[in-house]
């Protein structure tokens, strides 16, 4: 419960600049916490979600479907063939600076590909795995 | 002489004039950065206003894909798309979706093509104008400039 005004102060405090990967991992560090105490992100559980395949969604079973298998790489949208620039931040410095936009994409593709929203724990997860990937 | 040099550039110019559908210079940037994400920014003159203006109404179920823009963006994509929209005679009408494939202006460019194209894994979709159209984003779509080999001319 302690945890809610942090979370609700952070986001207020992130929602008008560009930010670095680090701060939009601890918005969903903070709200896994408040749900699981003790929560810690883990870059390699991050990954296991990258790679699992959901096949909720026939065209796109999984993130790799479009992302390739590995988030250093450029990707190519399973149906309309337009280019995806990677997902890791190591590949390209543009990834996770716009907490909006990491929001926006994890509603979309989640509902799409995971078919549901993803939980905090696992948001945090993907952008720490993300974050660190080299 | 001159006005011979002069009606062999003209008609020159005119076939890929034809072909031209220059992005409007006032493109919002929400129009940029939310319609390119997924395919490129198709040029507001390949639907008539209609057909622009049923397709924001079901941005929640877009060919499979949710793209959801907030109100002021849908707003402001809209309006762009309709004051800038074919004109519905030459367009025609792209059914219910609204597909741009449907018009009866891509089927008539694209009659020629044969169907095993269009299921080439380069080509993957007739969406994919950037397949065959390699300036398609920047709104050029002659014949001289198409990539697969096999289908110039």
């Amino acid at each position: 419960m302690r945890a809610i005004p942090a979370v609700a102060l952070l986001l207020a405090s992130l929602a008008c600049h560009a930010e670095t990967p680090q701060q939009i991992r601890q918005i969903y560090v903070a709200e896994a916490t408040s749900q699981q105490a003790g929560f810690t992100p883990s870059a390699k559980r991050g990954d296991a979600f990258f790679r699992q395949r959901f096949a909720i969604n026939d065209k796109m079973p999984a993130c790799i479907s479009c992302h390739t298998d590995s988030p250093l790489n450029a990707g190519e949208h399973a149906v309309t063939g337009k280019s995806i620039k990677p997902l890791a931040v190591a590949a390209n410095p543009n990834r996770l600076s716009d907490p909006a936009k990491v929001e926006k994409w994890f509603g979309r593709n989640c509902k799409e590909v995971v078919g549901r929203a993803c939980t905090p724990a696992e948001k945090a997860d993907f952008v720490t795995f993300l974050s660190e990937v080299r | 002489m001159k006005r011979l040099l002069l009606i062999a550039l003209l008609g020159s110019a005119f076939p890929a004039l034809a072909d031209r559908l220059p992005m409007p210079a006032n493109a919002p940037a929400s129009f940029t950065t939310e319609c390119s994400s997924c395919h490129i920014a198709y040029q507001p003159a390949l639907l008539q206003a209609a057909d622009w203006r049923k397709l924001m109404a079901g941005l929640g179920d877009h060919f499979g894909s949710d793209a959801t823009v907030d109100q002021k963006t849908g707003q402001e994509i809209g309006a762009f798309l309709e004051r800038h929209a074919g004109s519905a005679s030459r367009v025609g009408n792209a059914g219910n979706p609204p597909r741009i494939t449907q018009t009866a202006r891509f089927i008539r460019k694209h009659d020629e093509i044969p169907a095993k194209y269009w299921r080439d894994p380069r080509v993957k979709s007739a969406a994919n104008c950037e397949a065959c159209h390699p300036d398609a984003a920047k709104g050029s779509y002659s014949e001289h400039d198409i990539s697969i080999r096999e289908l110039r001319e």
